[in-house]
């Protein structure tokens, strides 16, 4: 099976879905000539043309405003956001235009569109450029919100993202795109949205998660297992819809858990999978579900700092042996 | 991060350990997995091992001390990180000259929460149970373990801590989760403490269900617990948590209680004069036999304080004050209130206090501090007409009065026979500590209180 880089999976779904159906079209700041902030566009000038590989001004809401346009009248576009802080300019067109369209008009506007771009902190980008947005976007019924942690669930998710007809919110990781993983070569690979993975398989602990905090959990396991402690990773992948029936299973498995992700602590998607999993697994935790994310704080800017408020393996670590009663 | 070595239950029924000896001296470097120290279980000399890396900064105890399983034996931790928090200030004598004050280690800014950090409260709550007034009982010293939990169980509104999957593992085990020792924070059960529980032997016939045996005749039968149906020969019933303490304290007194019997009879009749003036005084002024009892026992205590004692193992505990306790029948079982400071207290206040007790009592709305601590008990019978019983000790007391019905009874007087009430009384005594003439000349004061209870006013 090949290995790729997570920004070469995202290219590949991107060339073979515009290949497979030409409604598809890409449209964003620098994704046409430059090939892509991050070069995930790269070529697709080229091969399809200025039609549909369209450069817009720095105008996030009026480029997301056309995407929503044209997908009421029958396209399927995709709105490329240089990052998701970037975002917030467009939430509008997002929140109240994409994510209500199919409701408000009685079932008359199908979506299909995907608003795409990185998310969550990179390195030293400061407070307003390192933000993790998902549990925003999950907060709103007619959004669906997928964070692909890995080049294969990149590139199968994106594809799922293109072909479903609701508006899809696809977020990415700057720190991701030059990971590599094996992704099969098959441009039917499709992954659904709304089914999580098993990453790592044992039956003391689950760890939930998603996006990029799933290859944080991996490393947690491995390194865990040479204790041996044997961990479950359940990678959400879709954080909208839940696939809660995985978490449940691995939960009454291990009966303890902890909840790792990007963002803040205070309505974070963790906080909404603990509510699950009280609800839904109560006769069978052993412990407090614990949950690891970044400090309460605006990204920091130096070095040492943002180090300490991010999420990260020890610390996940420390809250796996908290839940097994061991002590750290 | 600091490593808490805690006095681990090394078998499953251990509650207890002795720490014979240690095999790591404070400043050795230790790893998960060391053997830290030999400790004799229940059972046997076991080994005591590391739970974490660094130096064994602090032992906590010397050899040859028994401690309860859970009670913070020694501190693992860097060599320079502060472990005040944990050892609760009464840092290790242990002379450090690099570490000591210098440098009292910034609070590091880390934001995530760091459970560890807060301070043991064991020690304090210790601290303050060995100033109260009130004695620990040599049992609960036994049981070192069992008080703690009980005293979390206290903290929590008499509620066991225990998590979901441990309250549900043990429903289905049929094992009785307030009998389940936590080893979690905060005496919390959880899933390896309910394991445990499950397969010692002992749990075993409890684990038989709530079933009727036989009687395949009746389909679908009502799960209401009635009587068992015509056919069936018995029922068994689960133990309730307090049938299960009462069995413990019991058999616990008659075992190792060397206990010896004093009856007397005592004559009434002043007894039954001054009730009926004092009823004829008003309702507020009312005073049962109880009552009189009561009182007569907490003087008599003050004069022989002998009797008022606690067996604690090494030495025996005479009490200044009379914390007198009074059983009293509930619907499950009995309970003992106690009337505090019986010995300062009036007549009548002893008598609206043993009402208002034994009244909360049944409700069974007495808090713990209550019904424990009682340097001498009366148990009283009389008003289901027994004449004469023997009660049991309710250790570590010296000594418990097991009080009869009064009655008419033909007695001689003078020569000559005379219908008189009278009533019987026995003395359950501890030989350890009460000899037989102690005995009987606390009886003795009791008779004179009783026949003339004037004294007691």
């Amino acid at each position: 099976m090949p290995v790729i880089t997570y920004r070469d999976a995202l290219n590949q779904a991107l060339r073979e879905e515009m290949q497979r159906d030409d409604r598809v079209f890409l449209m964003g700041e620098e994704v046409a000539v430059y090939n892509g902030a991050y070069k995930v566009s790269k070529g697709l000038l080229a091969e399809f043309g200025e039609m549909r590989v369209v450069d817009t001004p720095i105008t996030e809401l009026g480029f997301a405003g056309i995407g929503v346009g044209a997908a009421m009248v029958g396209l399927r576009p995709i709105i490329e956001f240089m990052t998701w802080n970037f975002a917030l300019l467009a939430i509008d067109q997002v929140v109240n235009a994409a994510a209500k369209m199919l409701y408000m008009s009685g079932g008359q506007f199908k979506m299909p569109m995907v608003f795409r771009g990185p998310n969550g902190a990179a390195l030293q980008l400061s407070a307003q450029h390192s933000q993790a947005w998902e549990s925003w976007l999950a907060h709103i019924p007619g959004l669906k919100v997928v964070t692909p942690g890995t080049p294969a669930d990149a590139k199968g998710l994106l594809k799922s993202a293109i072909r479903d007809d609701n508006p899809v919110c696809f977020l990415e990781g700057e720190m991701l795109y030059n990971t590599k993983g094996e992704v099969p070569d098959d441009p039917d690979l499709t992954i659904p949205l709304g089914k999580a993975e098993l990453k790592r398989e044992g039956d003391h602990a689950t760890i939930v998660t998603h996006g990029k905090m799933a290859l944080v959990a991996v490393q947690v396991a491995d390194q865990l297992a040479k204790e041996g402690i044997r961990v479950d990773v359940v990678d959400l992948r879709t954080v909208r819809p839940m696939d809660t029936e995985a978490v449940y299973a691995s939960v009454r498995k291990t009966n303890r858990c902890v909840v790792l992700e990007e963002g803040w602590e205070l309505c974070g998607v963790g906080a909404q999978v603990v509510d699950y999993v009280q609800r839904e697994c109560f006769d069978h935790l052993d412990a407090p579900v614990l949950r690891v994310h970044q400090a309460d704080v605006p990204m920091p800017y130096a070095k040492q700092i943002e180090k300490l408020a991010k999420p990260d393996a020890a610390k996940t670590i420390a809250a796996v042996k908290q839940v097994l009663y061991l002590d750290p | 991060m600091a490593t808490k070595v805690m006095m681990e239950a090394l078998s499953p029924t251990m509650e207890e350990g002795r720490l014979v000896k240690w095999l790591k001296d404070e400043g050795d470097a230790v790893k998960s997995g060391d053997t830290l120290a030999e400790v004799e279980t229940d059972k046997a000399i076991m080994e005591l091992v590391a739970r974490g890396d660094g130096v064994l900064r602090a032992r906590l105890i010397p050899e040859e001390t028994t401690t309860p399983v859970g009670q913070l034996i020694a501190v693992i931790a860097g060599p320079d990180e502060d472990i005040a928090a944990l050892t609760g200030g009464a840092a290790p004598a242990a002379p450090e000259a690099n570490a000591a004050p210098a440098s009292p280690a910034p609070a590091s800014p880390a934001p995530a929460p760091e459970p560890a950090a807060a301070p043991n409260p064991a020690p304090d709550i210790k601290a303050e149970k060995a100033e109260a007034p009130a004695p620990r009982t040599p049992l609960a010293q036994a049981h070192g373990h069992e008080s703690e939990q009980a005293r979390h169980a206290a903290d929590n509104g008499g509620r066991t801590l225990a998590s979901p999957l441990a309250r549900r593992m043990a429903s289905e085990a049929g094992v009785e989760i307030d009998a389940i020792r936590g080893s979690g924070p905060g005496g919390r059960v959880v899933r390896k403490d309910v394991e445990a529980a499950a397969s010692a032997p002992r749990q075993a016939p409890i684990a038989a269900p709530q079933t009727e045996t036989s009687s395949a005749s009746a389909p679908a039968p009502s799960p209401a617990a009635a009587p068992a149906p015509a056919g069936s020969s018995y029922r068994d019933v689960p133990l309730t948590s307090i049938r299960k303490t009462i069995a413990r304290r019991l058999a616990e007194s008659i075992g190792p209680v060397p206990t010896f019997y004093l009856t007397a009879e005592f004559d009434m009749g002043k007894v039954f004069e001054l009730r009926t003036q004092l009823a004829a005084m008003g309702d507020e002024f009312k005073a049962s036999v109880n009552d009189v009892v009561l009182k007569a026992v907490a003087v008599a205590l003050t004069m022989h304080p002998e009797v008022n004692a606690h067996w604690m193992g090494d030495a025996i505990r005479y009490f200044d004050r009379v914390d007198l306790g009074m059983a009293v029948a509930i619907p499950d079982g009995l309970i003992t209130p106690v009337i505090r400071d019986a010995h300062a207290k009036r007549l009548g206040q002893i008598g609206r206090e043993a009402k208002e007790l034994a009244g909360r009592a049944r409700e069974r709305k007495l808090k713990p501090e209550e019904f424990t601590g009682s340097t001498f008990s009366v148990s009283n019978l009389g008003m289901f007409g027994i004449d004469q019983f023997t009660a049991i000790i309710n250790p570590p007391e010296a000594a418990i009065l097991a009080v009869g019905a009064t009655e008419d009874k033909a007695v001689v007087v003078n020569g000559a026979v005379e219908v008189r009430k009278r009533m019987r009384v026995t003395l359950s005594c501890d030989h350890r500590i009460i000899d037989g003439a102690l005995g009987a000349k606390f009886l003795q004061t009791l008779r004179r209180l009783i026949e003339n209870p004037l004294m007691l006013l």
